[in-house]
């Protein structure tokens, strides 16, 4: 089989799985299927990252999304319900105005994104390795954003710790 | 061949429907979920742009620190939900209605 095609079907398989999944997220009624859908939705995304050459960020895209975001919203879905209620559903509010709304705004992004001749100079380099450039670009050029992005997560680490902090009497 | 618009419109896909989550869903939860799925939809744009537009790391770089953001938000939108659903014991956004004269 020509490897050209091949790169195609995988890429439509991710692309697929991506956006299906997503599709389970938003209309499944119970929460934990959403949850579980969301995994497939981060993992197909991450598979993008691969076809876009981004190896270093489909990793971290693994590691953050899939290792800490959704456990941590699996923990949220089994905090906020008592185990003993086995129906975990999730009613929804204005669901066709909200379908018809949507709809509308996917079809203009989609229409504006094809209409505009975007600026793509050439053809885009080969897939090379990134992960020695964006540690020189973080030590070098982003530095400083570096630094705030390490302050802000501790800060966000301590408020989330004080917020759920039980208030002892 | 793969080009910029089939990662455009994947993008739009996942945007639209975290809006609709945050639009149409009760659940706090389900609505973070939602917000998840619109970060995820911006860095495609940001790392596609960054391969096929520009041509260099830049795109890439600003997406880990959309990452580095999300995951702020999720720690600290989780414990505000865990103390919601303390106080009120649901976390229907419906109900957390106190501050309604």
């Amino acid at each position: 089989m020509d490897m050209n095609l091949l790169t195609q079907i995988v890429f439509y398989f991710f692309a697929i799985l991506t956006v299906g999944s997503a599709v389970v997220v938003v209309f499944s009624k119970n929460l934990i299927h959403s949850a579980f859908a969301l995994l497939f939705t981060f993992f197909g995304v991450s598979a993008l990252y691969v076809f876009l050459g981004a190896d270093f960020l489909a990793a971290t895209q693994m590691v953050i999304y899939v290792g800490g975001i959704l456990v941590l919203l699996i923990f949220g879905v089994m905090l906020t319900h008592k185990i003993s209620e086995m129906n975990l559903k999730s009613e929804t509010y204005q669901f066709w105005p909200g379908l018809v709304l949507v709809t509308v705004v996917f079809l203009s992004l989609v229409v504006v994104m094809l209409k505009t001749t975007w600026h793509t100079p050439a053809a885009p380099a080969g897939l090379n390795p990134t992960t020695a450039t964006i540690g020189e670009l973080f030590m070098k050029e982003y530095i400083l954003p570096f630094e705030i992005a390490s302050v802000f997560l501790l800060i966000a680490l301590i408020g989330a710790a004080m917020i759920v902090r039980r208030r002892s009497a | 061949m793969i080009g910029l618009s089939q990662f455009l419109i994947i993008s739009a896909a996942l945007f639209s429907l975290g809006i609709m989550a945050v639009l149409t869903r009760k659940n706090a939860v389900n609505v973070l979920m939602g917000v998840e799925l619109i970060l995820n939809s911006a860095n495609i744009n940001l790392v596609a742009f960054s391969r096929f537009s520009a041509g260099n790391l830049h795109g890439q770089m600003y997406a880990i620190f959309v990452i580095v953001i999300a995951a702020a938000e999720a720690a600290v939108a989780l414990a505000i939900v865990l103390s919601m659903y303390r106080l009120l014991k649901t976390v229907n956004l419906d109900k957390a209605d106190t501050l309604k004269g």
